[in-house]
């Protein structure tokens, strides 16, 4: 434990501080490695994608597994095989269910020939910049959907239901009813999930890799962070410490996120 | 306790039975559910299968197809043709498909053995065991837990170069063998054990070894299953690492293998389909077989880890 864990940590905190590659030792550089991250255009691509994917994703992962969870949460016939069936893509290799949606969103795949039927024509979801990052975005949630949905169920399961019946004997209908005792009841868990998915998009890499390639799609532009420290870092020519730079930048953000987060939270009960 | 477990006793609330049995579908509060909320539900249910369900059978309906079939058809064909398993032995043939699997199932074997042992022996010894800086250790697991992995993967390669296990099986098992969480969850077992029966066991001469094994181990056998799953669905699904350590392609795991196969084959869709499948089936077999623990992984590991 210690030894895979905080040694590496502390390691990549000192390699960050040296010239070190894979293959030389290196020496001490103090700050360069972290002066040449401010000019290093990359890195900025980088961190603007890692930031925008949490943007994208961290609201749509609070509130769609939320309403998911509303809708299996009534016990009515088959309601298990649903909830078991929505949980498929968690179970799912990050492999198998980013190069299914390549395939479905292939030029001349379903969802193109989809639209292409109903009359909208082909869209390059894979060749346009922006629209790739949007659809790696899209895969993520996809994958998280069932996951944030069994923490909601379980939260739900204790939100007493005196008060969604004293709601509705005092005529409030089912969106007042969901704004006025659901999402109270069940807010400590949104936090919890608005933490965990923030933490998990700052650090995407599988969508993007597979689906931009291992080079983030046109001209790099969709590199996100991580991908930026698997490619520097590894390999016989590898930068270790210019990648362990990097690796502290990721740390030290999502450790900020996590705190972010959590103090939004206790702001709010302020 | 499992989520589907908690949900499920509302249908049994007395509310119910101080109704008069009503026919049809009644909510959780022994109301009868109006037809059309109901069909409504049912419909947004299926919509939702569609979107979540349907690319993996278009996936198999795409590996199923045969090589004369146009598979880029406008508008598409849902189902093959003339559903043949051509493609599954072409993969075979292309990349050592099975070889992948058998490598897979090794880091995955073995991810779930180190994780079992390790973590329920360290859980027991934070939860048990008094020595001098028991906090301290509970703490370091914690802080562990924090650190992201993909913040030190680099580190860890280099260790992993130095030890020369770079491009090992070895090399891909060893940073996972005890996660932290499940350290953490085991812990959490121990100590919702009553203490009492130890002492029963402690009285009667039975030394820690006795009391660990005999007593607290088979009062746990719930989380170390949960323990077990999540270690053998995490080696099994892993991509980052395994991509950084391997790179001999007899080496690779199946994650990696497809992630080539994909990369070399790409103009051929029904291979990759059929690659992807076989990745993933095993994986829903088990999941369809062992749900219960799914969802209590789920459900301990995020809310209480």
């Amino acid at each position: 434990m210690a030894v895979f864990i905080l040694y590496p940590f502390v390691s990549t905190v000192i390699n960050s501080f040296t010239d070190r590659r894979t293959l030389i030792p290196g020496e001490f550089v103090g700050l360069a490695n972290f002066r040449e991250l401010l000019h290093d255009e990359m890195f900025w691509t980088g961190l603007r994608n890692s930031t925008l994917y949490v943007l994208g994703v961290v609201p749509a992962l609070v509130l769609l597994p939320l309403l998911l969870a509303l809708l299996v949460q009534k016990n009515i016939p088959g309601i298990t095989f649903f909830r078991s069936a929505f949980y498929t893509p968690v179970v799912a290799s990050i492999v198998v269910v980013g190069l299914i949606w390549v395939w479905l969103l292939d030029e001349r795949g379903l969802v193109n020939s989809l639209l292409e039927a109903i009359g909208i024509g082909k869209v390059g979801f894979l060749s346009d910049q922006w629209l790739l990052l949007l659809s790696a975005m899209a895969v993520t949630v996809w994958k998280g959907l069932g996951y944030y949905m069994i923490i909601y169920l379980a939260a739900l399961a204790n939100v007493p239901r005196e008060l969604h019946e004293a709601a509705s004997v005092d005529g409030a209908g089912a969106v007042r009813r969901f704004l006025t005792v659901t999402v109270p009841a069940v807010r400590s868990t949104m936090v919890l999930v608005a933490a965990l998915s923030s933490v998990a998009a700052f650090k995407v890499f599988s969508e993007v890799y597979l689906m931009a390639g291992p080079d983030g799609g046109p001209a790099g532009e969709d590199t996100t962070l991580v991908m930026l420290v698997q490619r520097t870092g590894t390999g016989l020519t590898g930068r270790v410490g210019y990648a362990s730079a990097l690796s502290v930048v990721v740390f030290v953000v999502t450790v900020a996120l996590m705190l972010l987060v959590l103090r939004a939270d206790r702001k709010e009960d302020a | 306790m499992s989520v589907l477990e908690k949900v499920r006793p509302v249908e049994r609330r007395p509310e119910t039975e101080r109704h008069p049995r009503r026919r049809g579908v009644t909510d959780e509060h022994g109301r009868r559910i109006r037809a059309w909320e109901l069909a409504l539900r049912y419909l947004l249910l299926l919509g939702v299968l569609a979107l979540t369900v349907g690319p993996f059978l278009w996936q198999l309906s795409t590996s199923l197809k045969g090589p004369t079939e146009d598979i880029f058809s406008s508008p598409p064909k849902f189902l093959p043709g003339s559903p043949s398993l051509h493609n599954y032995e072409r993969v075979a043939d292309t990349i050592p498909v099975w070889d992948f699997a058998l490598n897979s199932l090794k880091v995955a074997g073995a991810n779930v053995v180190t994780n079992c042992v390790g973590s329920a022996l360290a859980g027991y010894a934070l939860a048990r065991l008094r020595y001098r800086g028991r906090r301290v250790a509970t703490l370091v697991f914690i802080l562990a837990m924090l650190v992201p992995v993909e913040g030190i993967i680099i580190a860890q390669f280099t260790t992993m170069r130095e030890l020369g296990l770079n491009n090992t099986l070895i090399g891909v098992v060893l940073p996972g063998c005890v996660g932290a969480m499940n350290v953490l969850l085991m812990r959490n077992a121990f100590l919702g054990l009553p203490y009492e029966i130890e002492e029963a066991a402690f009285v009667d001469g039975a030394n820690a070894w006795q009391r660990f094994l005999r007593i607290a181990l088979p009062s746990v056998r719930g989380t170390l299953a949960v323990v077990a799953i999540f270690a053998f669905m995490g080696a099994w699904d892993d991509f980052l690492w395994p991509l950084i350590v391997l790179s001999d392609p007899s080496k690779f795991t199946l994650t990696i293998g497809l992630n080539y196969l994909h990369g070399t084959f790409a103009n051929d869709e029904r291979l990759v389909a059929a690659g992807t499948i076989i990745a993933v089936a095993p994986l829903i077999a088990l999941f369809a077989c062992l749900q219960r623990y799914f969802f209590r992984g789920v459900g301990e590991g995020a809310v209480k880890g």
